[in-house]
Parts: C-alpha cells; structure tokens; sequence
C-alpha cells in the first residue's frame, strides 16, 4: 500500500508551468503535483498562490503549459474553456447562488455532468459533510459562515471533479468555524481518492492537510516536496515562523489504560499522546512545533516530560540576535525542529553530527 | 359616462398596445446591450453609453425630428424601408415603435446594465467551474439574479412610452387608430376646451403613474430583501 502511494506521488501527475505578468507582478511558476493527497500551496498575501490557481482552473489566461492527470489543459495551442475542466472549485467565500435553495446549490453542477460521470452522489455529501438538516433551506444567505462553505465544498464534490482546487476555504471564517470545517476537511483528504490543491497563508492548515508543499514567495516556486521534508528544511522561510515545526506521520501502537496515554510510532521513535479513542494500527498525524522542544546533550533520567527521543543534529541556523533553530534526525527519515536560545548552544557546545536528546513538550495530534 | 367616445378608447387601446410592443422588443435589445456594457472594456464603450443615454437630456422634439428625416423619402432608412417595399414608417405604427423604442432606450439599459454589474464576476465564475457554459451561465445564473433590474426596466420603459408626446407628435402625427395615443388625444380635447373629458384623460395618467410608481417602490423593496 504505501509503495504504490510513494511511487504515484513521484510520477507528479500535476504539471504546472505559468508565466503571467500583470503590471510589476510576475508569476512564473512551474512545480509538479503527485495525483494522490494533498499539495499545498503556500505563501505570503500576494505572492500570486490565488492567481496560480485560477490559472489552472483557467479563470485567468497565463502562458505556458499545464497537464492534469495526463489531459492536456493547456499549451501553446490549447486553451481549455473552464467548464469543460473536470474540476471542483472552492472560492474564499462560499458564493453561493443566492437565489437557489441549499439542495439546488448542491445539484447545479451535479445536473450538468454526465449521468454516467456521476461517481459522488447528493446522498454521500450529505452525509460526509452533515448537510442533511440544511438541504431544504431557501435562503443560503441565513447559512452560517462554516455551513456556507460546507455547501460550497460539496457542490463543487457533486461534480464528481478529477481535481480539487481550493483557495483558502477557511480564510473568510472565524475561528469556530474553522475548528468546525476541519475535521470534514480530513475526512474527504481520507475518502477522496482525488488530487487537492489547497491555497493557504496559514501554516497551521497546511501542516494539518497537506502531505505535498509547494512553497511560493513572490510569484516564484522556492521549494516543492513531501510536507514532512520541507518543513523541516532550515533553509526556507516555513523553518522561521513562530508556529515553525515538524510533521511527523504515526500510527497508533499501544493504548495505556492505567496512564491514560497512547503510543504512537513512527519510523525511528515513538511518542507518547493523551489518550486516543481509534483503533491500533490507524494512521494519526502529529505537530511537535519547534518552540516545544528543548535539548539534552544526556538523557536526562529525572525528568517530567515523557517524550525524549535521542538525535543527531543535522542543521543549526542562527535566528535573529538571541534565538537558534536546530534540525535533528531521529532515525532515518524524520527530522524535529527545536528553537532554544544562542547561550544554550554555546553553553551545551552543540555543533551539526552530535548526538542530542530532544525533550518533546507538547505533540498536536492530527488525523490525517 | 357619456364623457368618453369610442376615439378615446381606441386612442387608450393604442397607447397600451404601443408601450407593450415597445417594452417588449426593449427588453429585447436593452438586455444585450446592457450585458455588453456590463462587461466590454473597449475603449468605444463610453461613446456607445452617451448614445443609449442621449434620450434623456434631449427634447423629444429634437430626436422625433431627426427620425422624421431618417425614415422620410430622403433618409437612408427611408430608402432601406421602401427597398424592402416596406413603404415609410413615418406616420405608422411600426415607426412609432421604433420612436418609443430609442426613446425609452435609456430607461431600459441602465436599470438592467445596473443588475447585471452588481453580480459581479464571482457568481458567473463559479457557475464556469460547475460546468456551466456561457449562455447556461447567463440564464441561470445572471438573468435571475438581475431580476430586480429587469423590473425596474419594464417597469419605466412602459410608462415612459405611455406618456410620449414629443416624439409622436414629431413622427406620427393625429392618426386616430395608427398614430393617435393618449397623450395627443388629450391635448386634442384641450385644444377643443373639451375640458371634462381632458380631466378625466389626464387624471386617469396621474392615477396610472401613481401606481406604477408605488408598484415599482414595493416590487423593488421585495426582491432586494430576497436578495439580501
């Protein structure tokens, strides 16, 4: 199972090439997509990752190329109108139509489909995206902001699209509303068996959703690959947010009954988590943010915290006058990053090839 | 009600029927050109919104005499008229709807050109990415949405042409059943000081105006609420 994901992800059937300038902005962008999962694109507010994708979605006219699951949608002889794009678009704002009912919103693209492409049907996005008790609303205007979205996600669904573009879903909403959309949003990353690609600004979401990033910073690609590998890499500017940590993808080995804890293991170490209700052996993604990991240069034998996982360091990046930012490989694949201060590396003589334990405060778990 | 003779009534008769038929090819055009307004960025789309505008600040006199030339036997649709054996349409009912029609033009277009660019893009993108093509988009997704403006439009572009009297006068003269609407009528009556049937005439436009006004302020205030 996870050969044929990994050999699939590296095929990239996703081909992007965009130039675009309008007035000084330039996009120029070419990055490649795996098939399956989740590619986030990741940037800064006007650093053209919204342009990008109306591009694709060929909303706006750019030159170059673009391949998507092996039809051509665009090249120097082709341009293919948006709706006959096999895709699924979630704006901003759910824009739904006004003067259609809930239960219309759902079936205007699923109508114009091809009875035989109809792959998702009304009753399935219902019940994923728990929609039953809206679909006979008149007004979708009186629909709260996470419900608006909930529609617009499963209207574009209904048109069983080979691609999902979607352009910060979450951003128009509060901070309740997000924390209601989410687990939806992981539950279709799980069910859908179809390419997503997912604009954000919030590194948060990204790390949560994704399992591939492209990184844009001026209308530029800086970096595309697996999430775990690049927000780990020092060198870009995902390594230096406040919220900067590593991706780590686990599964489930052992319910501690007496402690109330879970033991989730990955390749080259495991971590201990609060209690989980799923089964062993379920896949589980988890954050450990830099700023929640601190060093030992010996395992410390009295210590409170639980999860102390032994390292080489890889990297050391000085980060403004008083702060460090370490990279450290546990095992063979997975790295940690740790933000300590610059006294404690001069005070512990840490230097890249030394063997370290790093102290895990604090594990975010997502499902994923 | 001995007041009325049967020329009122047929004058009545024709009124109505010259602001239906008017109103209706109207809408015709003024949906298309309100769409091209709505959405060109040619540099000519100024030019083409002053002409749709012209009808406002100029007397009727003034566009009835140009049309009268226009049409004529030395006018170049005149002379496409005849080619057709069309004869001319001064004088007919068919150029007094032509009249109507560039008349009202204005009253038509921007209530509809309006509408249409407070949807914005937004709704009419989506549509394309829910597979809609261009004509499916425009029906179902602008012409609803636009509803309030198309009734705002019916609604002036058939009292506009109700109480045309200039450009008639210009082009059609007193033909009672061809050319002789309301408005001509009662000027008629008060030309004649028949001036109880010229009361109960212009009273009766006062009355019909009133309502389509009323008409219009609550049609209009129910469908923004059901927009918003």
């Amino acid at each position: 199972m996870e050969e044929t994901a990994v050999s699939k992800r590296s095929v990239g059937a996703i081909q992007v090439h965009f130039k675009f300038h309008l007035g000084n902005f330039t996009l120029d962008t070419e990055f490649n997509a795996p098939s399956v999962g989740v590619t986030g694109l990741f940037g800064p507010s006007g650093c053209g990752k919204t342009t990008l994708l109306r591009c694709i979605a060929g909303l706006e006219r750019a030159t170059g190329t673009l391949h998507v699951n092996g039809e051509t949608w665009q090249d120097a002889t082709t341009f293919v109108l948006t709706h006959k794009r096999p895709l699924g678009y979630v704006f901003q704002d759910a824009s739904l139509f006004p003067h259609l009912s809930v239960r219309a919103n759902l079936e205007y693209g699923y109508l114009r489909i091809n009875p035989g492409d109809r792959k998702v049907k009304l009753e399935q996005v219902v019940e994923w995206l728990g929609l039953s008790h809206l679909l006979d609303r008149n007004n979708p205007a009186k629909l709260s902001g996470g419900e608006r979205q909930r529609v617009a996600i499963g209207r574009a669904l209904l048109t069983s699209p080979r691609i999902m573009l979607m352009d910060e879903p979450l951003s128009a909403l509060d901070a309740a509303s997000k924390q209601e959309i989410l687990p939806y949003l992981e539950l279709l990353h799980r069910e859908l068996e179809i390419p997503v690609l997912y604009v954000s600004h919030a590194l948060d979401e990204v790390a949560r959703l994704a399992d591939h990033l492209v990184l844009l910073d001026q209308g530029r690609v800086i970096a595309s690959g697996a999430i775990h590998e690049t927000l780990a890499r020092l060198d870009l500017p995902t390594a230096h947010f406040d919220d900067a940590g590593a991706v780590i993808q686990a599964a489930i080995a052992i319910h501690d009954v007496t402690y109330h804890l879970t033991r989730i293991d990955f390749s080259g170490g495991s971590l201990w988590v609060g209690k989980l209700n799923q089964m062993i052996g379920t896949q589980v993604r988890a954050r450990v943010l830099a700023r929640d990991v601190s060093i030992a240069t010996k395992l410390p034998h009295d210590s409170s915290i639980t999860n102390i996982l032994e390292g080489v360091i890889k990297e050391i990046r000085d980060e403004g006058p008083d702060k460090v930012i370490l990279s450290i490989l546990i095992g063979e694949s997975q790295a940690l990053l740790s933000r300590i201060t610059r006294r404690s590396r001069d005070q512990l003589c840490l230097s890249v090839g030394m063997t370290v334990f790093a102290q895990v405060k604090s594990v975010a778990l997502m499902n994923g | 009600m001995d007041l009325l003779d049967p020329s009122d009534l047929q004058a009545l008769w024709l009124t109505l029927k010259l602001a239906s038929v008017t109103t209706l090819l109207l809408l015709l055009i003024a949906t298309a050109l309100a769409w091209w307004l709505a959405n060109s960025r040619k540099w000519y789309k100024g030019i083409v919104s002053a002409v749709v505008a012209l009808p406002l600040v100029l007397p009727p006199t003034v566009l009835g005499f140009y049309l009268l030339l226009l049409m004529g036997p030395h006018g170049i649709v005149g002379d496409i008229t005849s080619a057709l054996h069309l004869g001319r349409l001064p004088f007919t009912f068919s150029g007094l709807v032509i009249g109507s029609m560039l008349f009202s033009m204005p009253f038509a277009v921007q209530p509809i050109q309006n509408a249409f660019e407070a949807i914005g893009k937004r709704p009419l993108e989506v549509a394309a990415t829910l597979r809609a093509s261009h004509l499916d988009r425009f029906m179902s997704v602008a012409l609803p949405l636009a509803r309030p403006g198309f009734l705002t439009a019916i609604i002036l572009a058939f009292s506009h042409t109700v109480g045309e009297f200039g450009v008639v006068l210009m082009l059609g003269g007193n033909i009672p059943g061809e050319t002789r609407v309301l408005s001509v009528d009662i000027y008629n009556h008060v030309e004649a000081m028949e001036f109880g049937v010229a009361h109960l005439l212009a009273g009766g436009m006062v009355l019909f105006s009133f309502t389509v006004l009323l008409g219009l302020y609550f049609a209009g205030g129910k469908s923004w609420k059901k927009l918003q």
